[in-house]
């Protein structure tokens, strides 16, 4: 196991309360795999991958649990070894490649900065190496491309120069939040095409944040469903979309318009939102939206289970509550 | 009387970049440039393209919220580019619009009572004292409570935002609503909400939609008939059923085979379009998607194809269904 | 329909769970954690009861003040501070006690005053200029430039020359310089705002430029122009005492704290106490302005108040 989150926990401490934002989240990824969690907005994904990285600010602070890289925990490291981890082990890329890029500096020397703080390069070969990792991102013409500046390069460049940047001192761990949110969609299947070719050449393990499934069919090899904080269910990817199990994992997948329907009728919806995090419901936090919801559901929290193969947080699939769901 | 509500002839919007120290402009973006298309009563018209390729452009001058540079928008058979700015102001009850970002279109310190009220105060559409009815009335059609009126929009998710901006285009009682990409910005499962509820209230109120959208499958759902547009020029207009099924332009078919399919077992043959959508400043000569295609020609390079009716209703630009190479191609 | 309906029960159960805040108590709530600001509230508040007591009791004939504070009496010249005097008195034996706080009056006036004319004018300057852009934009701006060019002091006193001594001109000539700044804030703040999806909502929807830019642009920006204006008022008490140092304010024997200072100022070293008193008067006034003026704006960011 190359990463292992056993039991986090992060809160963020606000005027109004504690918002739980990961809440006892367990994990793990395997060299050379691609773990997608996905989730909407408030589910805490990202805060997951931040926690991970030790990038969390102020009032976030992960206050249970442990995160073991190849064994050692990340969260007993000093800030000093965390920076040595980051960028040269573990990198990361985020959703918006904008303003992820410092606007004042030619790409070229940002990357160089980033692969001689890990590595022991001269510039020279610093710059060789640049130009080479932009080349393998499939950036044209790289050693004329790397005398740019971030703004004069598109959204979908501008990402694969972060992507070349995140894999430059050849990270075991790839984070990748949001890719392609902020990319059109001929670009989006371009970076996932790269992003799946470079996991197949470097062995590389990526954790992909999105909340979108088509790219989690797309690209992924395990998924992560989270909901509130709270994995909802957790299955290799071709189980989950075949034989979804958790209500909330059905109501996302049929509530999107997909190309290849040819009814034309009303999508699905889940109804309500995601509740305020401040006013989580009792008992399951998706109780109030869910369709198949039991009395007991509004009462206890579910347990996350093993059951055929996927693991789930619902007491439909419970013995005792199962049988009262399949007496209905 | 005829059926179509909004004509739009030639329709070409140019922003300048650059001048030079006499104020002549020395580059101009092409943001739409001589785009012609109908949208029927009562349908949902899609409008798909990658981001620049001036779809937004095309509805904010349908909205007025830019001059067209050239061309004609000729609403219910009234030519709006031909009108002074308070003429034209008149009209703007008659087409709304639904923004993409919930969190910036409503203004922070009114109200969503106010919100939605100010529509019909600025046309005077109704005496004072209803306007409060109306409110509520409209809070209830998209799905919120009539207590919420006297809350800001802080105080709201993406999703009742949202709500909220449609809430206010409908006030003005408009015949046509431009959506300009309306779900983009939401959560998957307010995504399916809010489509659902445009859907609802087309039917309720009998609108008609312009809906941008930079992804086909969104579009997919709600419209009657699409258009691809590209760097600012309409590329191809069929019927949905047929768009989907018999995609004739090789971007559009492109921009299909990128949506990602929900289902990791079918892994499809893709077509990966090569490099970036070029700058609109310094379009491509001849056709706009010339240096993308995989089945360009030589004539692709030197003379811009025009949009042609294909088979009925189905209209394209390109030069693989140009008379003398359709023999050829196909 | 029908779904639509099931979808509205829980966002109303949802959002019982909280009462509606008002606007200006959310504020309230940001500010009052801030204790500097509180500090420099309260502060401004005990000058403004002096102020309006003092002015008050003029009005009515009553003396408040133990001495009357423009009263000279030669005998009593330089007394160090003591229980009678307890600040002392100045080379013509006047209660600086008394004359410090009779100064509160004038000093919060004209800071009060000068701030609205420079205010009124900027913000109209502002408007045009930002939300029309173009040459109208161009003209209005250099000639704010050209007057953020001259030092502001020496420009005001350009102003007292041609207008004449006195507290009135003096108003007129501080106001008159600090227009630049505001204009200056409020065109920024309209080009920023101008861009924003819902002054193009309001467009939309048929607002004319009159009632977008009243309506929905200004009041998204009087933020930032409250929080120029209270440390405005600082810099305006600042440049008052300037000129009344100069001898160009407030004409004797009124007490202005500018004015006490410049003519105490040759007995720095014999009669301290005659230079401290009006000093300090200012510091704290100028400096309640702008921990207040900060605070404001900390208070008045919507982002901020989420947290």
């Amino acid at each position: 196991m190359l990463l292992e989150v056993n039991h986090l926990k992060t809160d963020f401490k606000l005027k109004k309360g504690i918002v739980h934002a990961v809440n006892d989240v367990s994990f793990g990824i395997e060299k050379g795999e691609i773990l997608a969690i996905v989730g909407e907005s408030g589910s805490g994904k990202s805060v997951t991958s931040l926690s991970v990285m030790g990038l969390l600010q102020e009032p976030g602070k992960v206050v249970d649990g442990e995160i073991l890289y190849k064994g050692e925990d990340l969260l007993k490291k000093s800030e000093k070894e965390l920076q040595k981890i980051r960028g040269d082990q573990i990198s990361m890329i985020f959703q918006e490649p904008m303003t992820s890029l410092n606007p004042v500096y030619r790409i070229k020397d940002q990357i160089i900065e980033s692969i001689m703080t890990h590595m022991k390069l001269s510039r020279k070969e610093a710059l060789a190496r640049t130009v080479e990792m932009l080349k393998t991102v499939g950036i044209p013409s790289p050693g004329q491309r790397a005398n740019d500046y971030p703004h004069q390069m598109s959204g979908g460049m501008r990402q694969r120069v972060m992507i070349a940047m995140a894999l430059a001192c050849n990270p075991e761990l790839l984070i990748a939040d949001e890719p392609t949110t902020a990319l059109d969609v001929t670009i989006q299947a371009q970076i996932l095409e790269l992003l799946y070719s470079l996991r197949e050449r470097f062995n590389m393990a990526v954790l992909l944040i999105t909340h979108d499934l088509g790219v989690v069919a797309e690209a992924a090899d395990r998924v992560i469903v989270m909901y509130c904080g709270q994995i909802m269910e957790e299955a290799d990817v071709k189980s989950l979309f075949s034989n979804p199990m958790h209500p909330y994992t059905l109501g996302l997948l049929n509530s999107i318009p997909r190309i290849e329907d040819e009814s034309g009728e009303r999508l699905y919806m889940i109804k309500g939102m995601v509740p305020n995090p401040l006013h989580m419901p009792q008992g399951c936090p998706f109780s109030d939206r869910c369709d198949r919801c039991m009395e007991r559901c509004t009462l206890e929290m579910p347990e996350l289970k093993e059951v055929g193969g996927h693991k789930v947080r619902c007491f439909l699939y419970n013995q005792e509550a199962g049988k009262e769901a399949d007496d209905r | 009387m005829s059926d179509t509500l909004v004509e739009i002839q030639n329709l070409s919007k140019h922003f300048t970049v650059e001048t030079n120290f006499f104020g002549k402009p020395t580059s101009v973006l092409k943001a739409v440039e001589d785009v012609s298309f109908t949208i029927q009563k009562g349908e949902a018209f899609g409008l798909v393209g990658e981001s620049g390729c001036g779809k937004t452009t095309l509805g904010k001058m349908l909205v007025n919220l830019y001059r067209p540079s050239s061309g004609k928008i000729l609403y219910d058979e009234t030519d709006l580019t031909a009108l002074n700015e308070k003429e034209r102001r008149k009209y703007c009850k008659d087409i709304q619009l639904i923004f993409q970002d919930p969190y910036a279109s409503l203004n922070p310190r009114m109200t969503v009572g106010d919100i939605i009220a100010e529509p019909i105060r600025i046309n005077h559409l109704l005496p004072e004292g209803k306007v409060e009815d109306r409110v509520i009335e409209l809070l209830n059609c998209v799905g919120l409570a009539q207590h919420q009126r006297n809350r800001f929009p802080y105080e709201f998710s993406g999703g009742q935002r949202q709500r909220v901006g449609i809430a206010r285009a409908l006030a003005a009682n408009p015949k046509l609503i431009v959506c300009d990409e309306p779900v983009s910005a939401l959560d998957v499962s307010i995504q399916a909400q809010v489509l659902n509820l445009l859907d609802d209230l087309k039917d309720e109120f009998g609108l008609t939609y312009l809906f941008i959208a930079h992804g086909l499958n969104v579009v997919k759902h709600i419209s009657d008939r699409v258009g691809v547009m590209y760097l600012g020029k309409m590329m191809e207009i069929a019927p949905k059923k047929e768009l989907y099924s018999n995609a004739l332009h090789p971007y559009t078919k492109a921009l299909l085979s990128a949506i990602p399919l929900i289902d990791p077992t079918k892994k499809k043959e893709r077509i990966i379009l090569q490099g970036e959508v070029p700058s609109p400043i310094n379009p491509p000569s001849g056709c706009r998607f010339c240096t993308r295609c995989s089945r360009v020609m030589d004539i692709c390079h030197q003379v811009t194809p025009e949009l042609k009716e294909i088979m009925p209703g189905h209209y394209t630009a390109c030069h693989l269904y140009d008379e003398q190479n359709t023999s050829g191609q196909q | 329909m029908n779904q639509v309906k099931e979808a509205k029960k829980p966002l109303q159960a949802e959002r019982n769970a909280d009462k509606p805040e008002s606007q200006v108590k959310a504020m309230w709530e940001a500010l009052k954690t801030n204790k500097a600001a509180i500090a420099g509230m309260y502060l401004i508040l005990i000058l403004t009861v002096v102020a309006v007591v003092v002015w008050a009791s003029e009005l009515m004939g009553m003396r408040i003040l133990p001495y009357d504070p423009n009263d000279s009496d030669l005998s009593q010249s330089f007394v160090a501070p003591n229980s009678q005097h307890w600040f002392g008195t100045d080379q013509l034996g006047r209660d600086i006690f008394s004359r410090v706080l009779d100064g509160t009056k004038i000093s919060l006036f004209v800071g009060i005053a000068a701030v609205a004319i420079s205010m009124t004018i900027g913000v109209v300057f502002g408007s045009i200029a930002g939300y029309r852009g173009g040459k109208t934009d161009t003209i209005i701006m250099r000639f704010m430039d050209m007057m953020l060019a001259i030092p502001s002091i020496l420009l005001a006193i350009a102003f007292m020359a041609a207008l004449g001594k006195g507290i009135d001109k003096a108003i007129i000539a501080i106001g008159l310089v600090s227009i630049p700044e505001y204009a200056r804030i409020i065109r920024g703040s309209i080009l920023s705002a101008k861009e924003n999806d819902y002054v193009q909502a309001a467009r939309v929807i048929g607002n004319n430029d009159y009632s977008i830019i009243f309506k929905h642009i200004l009041p998204n920006v009087v933020s930032s122009i409250v929080v120029r204006a209270t440390l405005g008022v600082s810099s305006a008490i600042l440049d008052t005492a300037a000129l009344g140092f100069l001898g160009l304010g407030v004409q004797p024997p009124y007490a202005e704290w500018g004015d006490m200072l410049g003519r105490a100022r040759g007995f720095i070293f014999s009669a301290p106490y005659t230079l401290v008193f009006p000093g300090v008067a200012i510091t704290i006034t100028v400096l309640a302005f702008n921990l207040f003026g900060d605070g404001l704006r900390d208070a008045l960011d919507p982002k901020s108040r989420l947290r």
